[in-house]
């Protein structure tokens, strides 16, 4: 393995872990501040009981997002350092603007909302909350904004060899930004549901506190819906503007080889990349054509031919995509986070109108599908990035020349070796809290025991 | 004024912004095992930066951000060239940022306590040595890479700017310690304060004498002295809030004079000719002119919120708590 390759699995594997924690604090800072404020209209105990509970997992939570969020703002600039060159211009922007806007806003108002519970008014202290989670959607945003300009570049012109902004709006308002940050959203919240509802089911089968834990499982459930439907319609806009911008992930992602229309929807496909073509391919008749052009007969584009084009619009060079990786990605994104959204439906008609299923099953898969929206969004994220690849800007950078000259294969691979290490502790020690925290359960609970408030540093 | 300048200014602002308010956090893991004798009393000390020390830390995200955006080329060569002390700076600040949010959750704090100290140490201590060598110069190429290893960084002038912040940092959180506290606990913050000042004094102005260049620099080396000998009869006298000014304003002029030495190179190389200046490495005036505005607009907002947060835990804390 050469710098490349270290510096590239560096990139995935500590982007994949940071974005285990995000969409669960994106999503549940919005839960907690619902079920807050909740609370303050109602004054109803169970409500700040909820708040409470649901607060100290969102905290356990939200402290490894922070922590593991520092190293991807670095690793631009130690990894990536002719990547950070070409495009600081344009790309530093949204970046340093998520910091100035985003991370201000969240880490200080979660830190008044914290320790503010006897220091504020009942009201301040829930627009605190309010406050931090706007932070966290907002960070979403201005991050997704960078990435999406990796997807998409607009508002820029190449001088000397690097991207220089020409309009910070165009960046801001790209079309690629507009439809990932709902779906980015969608899905956090779908995350936020399964969390939710699947250790609510916990406590439902040990009949531990049940008319409380019933309500939040309800909320989770509605919450889970509506992501799970939002993410579907975001992701199909996001698919029609993919298969306009990136024709090749959208291909990659079909296994569709030569330009087609009425192209099916591949369900199962084995492919022969070497020859360009599928030994087997299980499809939804004219699928990938509406989902790619809203029309049955639309013309999508094939992996063959799309390498053509670009040979002769790039020069020479292999533009396709690891296909298999990008095919399987992309239908196993859409298979579990689809199945946590029918999760959702089923939970919710099983406890219509007051009532909680009796069979021990039904909590047991809700508590496995807490997995579920997490390698939904893991594997979004691999196909988004790895479906664009050999470019790390689409047209204009490859990844390969994306990578800090300066760097040596031993320091990437201390740094690879470490980060890896201790992330792994981290992620051991973060589940044991949270098991911890949930055996702790909801129960009012006097704390004389420990000097600091439970909800503390 | 250039907006180069601006933005060359603006960062040294956010250094300084990150310096003294993440400085106080250090300093105080830094002292948590020498002050905190109880697990009551070490819990009331972490409990002193509990609501802003992540405010605090978004300095840095803040500063790092902005270089990327308005000096592309600084932030490419600092980051890829610094790799392995900023890897381990990482390492420490998530070390210390999870004991931080996880010693009170968890059944006994005593490791967690330990990652504190050691991730607030590690930082404090390579802060100094990565901004001593900016200001000394590095080996660049003519395509700004650094050409240099760990070792060319670890030289004896870089590690006397690491022991300069490291005493610098420790001093303010004592003095911190001292404002926040009551009781015994603030007595030993101010005994350890009174300790560490001479030493302090003369290792941070020694570094600064060695590192500073140019006129302006006099003055701020000036000031820096000025601000430490505040802090120091200041925490004689018992006035915690002014030693805590004292000690805030000598990081100020610690950072100033750092910043004032290098203008107008941003990072110097061993060879003049291949130095990153503020007009080399900097982004395009757009970019600039669109970031001046959102600096203008957001920077203030802040400052507001955050001040009115360290309003609202103005209060003292005490030992038993």
């Amino acid at each position: 393995m050469d710098v490349l390759d270290l510096s590239r699995w560096q990139f995935g594997i500590t982007t994949v872990y940071h974005f285990l924690f995000v969409p669960l604090t994106i999503g549940l800072s919005v839960v907690v501040a619902g079920l807050q404020t909740a609370w303050y209209r109602t004054k109803k105990p169970e409500y700040l009981r909820l708040t409470k509970f649901w607060g100290r997992l969102f905290l356990i939570n939200f402290a490894m997002g922070v922590v593991t969020g520092i190293v991807q703002e670095f690793q631009f600039g130690m990894n990536w350092s002719d990547y950070s060159r070409f495009v600081g211009d344009v790309f530093g922007a949204p970046l340093a603007m998520e910091g100035l806007v985003a991370f201000f806003l969240e880490s200080t108002f979660l830190g008044l909302w914290i320790f503010g519970w006897d220091k504020l008014s009942p009201r301040l202290h829930l627009a605190t909350i309010w406050l931090a989670a706007i932070g966290t959607s907002l960070s979403a945003y201005f991050i997704l904004a960078a990435n999406s300009w990796m997807q998409h570049p607009v508002g820029y012109r190449v001088v000397n060899g690097r991207a220089e902004l020409t309009d910070i709006w165009a960046v801001l308002t790209n079309s690629t930004t507009l439809v990932t940050f709902p779906h980015v959203l969608f899905g956090a919240f779908l995350t936020a549901g399964a969390f939710v509802l699947g250790i609510s089911a916990w406590f439902l089968l040990r009949g531990r506190d049940v008319a409380v834990f019933r309500t939040s499982a309800r909320l989770a459930l509605v919450v889970g819906l509506v992501a799970g439907i939002g993410a579907s319609f975001s992701g199909h806009w996001q698919a029609q503007i993919m298969t306009e911008q990136q024709p090749m992930k959208m291909a990659a992602a079909e296994a569709l080889w030569e330009d087609e229309t009425s192209a099916g929807f591949s369900l199962f496909a084995i492919g022969d990349v070497e020859n360009g073509r599928n030994h087997v391919n299980v499809q939804i008749p004219y699928g990938l054509s509406f989902l790619a052009t809203n029309t049955f007969d639309g013309k999508v584009q094939g992996i063959n031919d799309i390498q053509a084009r670009y040979e002769a619009a790039y020069g020479p060079g292999d533009y396709r995509p690891v296909v298999g990786l990008a095919y399987w990605s992309f239908r196993l994104m859409i298979g579990f986070g689809g199945l946590s959204a029918l999760l959702a439906l089923a939970g919710l008609w099983l406890t219509r109108r007051g009532r909680l299923p009796s069979g021990r099953w039904c909590y047991r898969i809700a508590i496995a599908g807490i997995a579920l929206p997490f390698v939904a969004n893991s594997l979004g994220w691999i196909f988004t990035e790895m479906g664009r690849q050999p470019w790390t800007v689409f047209g204009l950078m490859s990844t390969a020349s994306a990578v800090s000259p300066g760097v040596d294969v031993t320091e990437v691979a201390i740094t690879l070796v470490g980060f890896t290490l201790v992330y792994a502790v981290l992620a051991f020690i973060e589940v044991r809290l949270l098991l911890k925290y949930i055996k702790l359960g909801a129960e009012e609970r006097s704390e004389p025991e420990s000097p600091v408030p439970a909800l503390s540093y | 004024m250039e907006l180069t300048t601006i933005w060359f200014l603006l960062i040294a602002v956010l250094w300084t912004g990150y310096f003294v308010l993440e400085g106080f956090d250090f300093g105080v893991g830094i002292l948590l095992p020498f002050l905190g004798r109880t697990p009551g009393e070490r819990a009331t000390v972490v409990k002193t930066i509990g609501p802003v020390w992540d405010g605090n830390e978004v300095w840095l995200l803040v500063a790092g951000g902005a270089t990327f955006a308005a000096f592309p080329e600084w932030y490419a060569t600092l980051f890829s060239g610094f790799y392995l002390p900023l890897f381990l700076i990482l390492l420490a600040l998530i070390v210390r940022g999870v004991a931080l949010e996880y010693r009170n959750k968890s059944d006994s704090p005593k490791g967690w306590d330990r990652a504190f100290f050691w991730g607030s140490l590690g930082p404090a201590l390579l802060w100094g040595v990565a901004f001593a060598n900016i200001v000394r110069g590095v080996p660049l190429d003519a395509a700004h890479e650094y050409t240099g290893n760990l070792f060319t960084l670890l030289n004896p002038f870089a590690l006397l700017g690491g022991v300069a912040t490291l005493l610098l940092f420790t001093l303010h959180g004592a003095v911190f310690l001292a404002l926040r506290t009551t009781g015994e606990l603030r007595e030993r913050a101010t005994r350890a304060a009174r300790t560490l000042a001479p030493l302090t004094v003369l290792v941070v102005l020694g570094f600064l004498v060695a590192a500073r260049s140019g006129t302006v620099s006099w003055a701020a080396v000036a000031v820096a002295a000025a601000g430490m000998a505040v802090a120091l009869v200041a925490t004689l006298r018992g006035r915690d809030g002014w030693a805590f000014t004292g000690s805030a304003l000598g990081i100020a002029a610690f950072v100033a004079t750092l910043f004032t030495s290098m203008w107008p190179n941003v990072m110097p190389a061993l060879d003049p000719a291949n130095s990153l200046t503020v007009t080399n490495a900097a982004s395009g005036p757009y970019t600039l002119t669109v970031m001046t505005w959102v600096a203008a607009i957001c920077t203030p907002v802040v400052l507001g919120y955050q001040a009115w947060t360290y309003w609202v835990f103005r209060k003292r804390l005490t030992g038993a708590n």
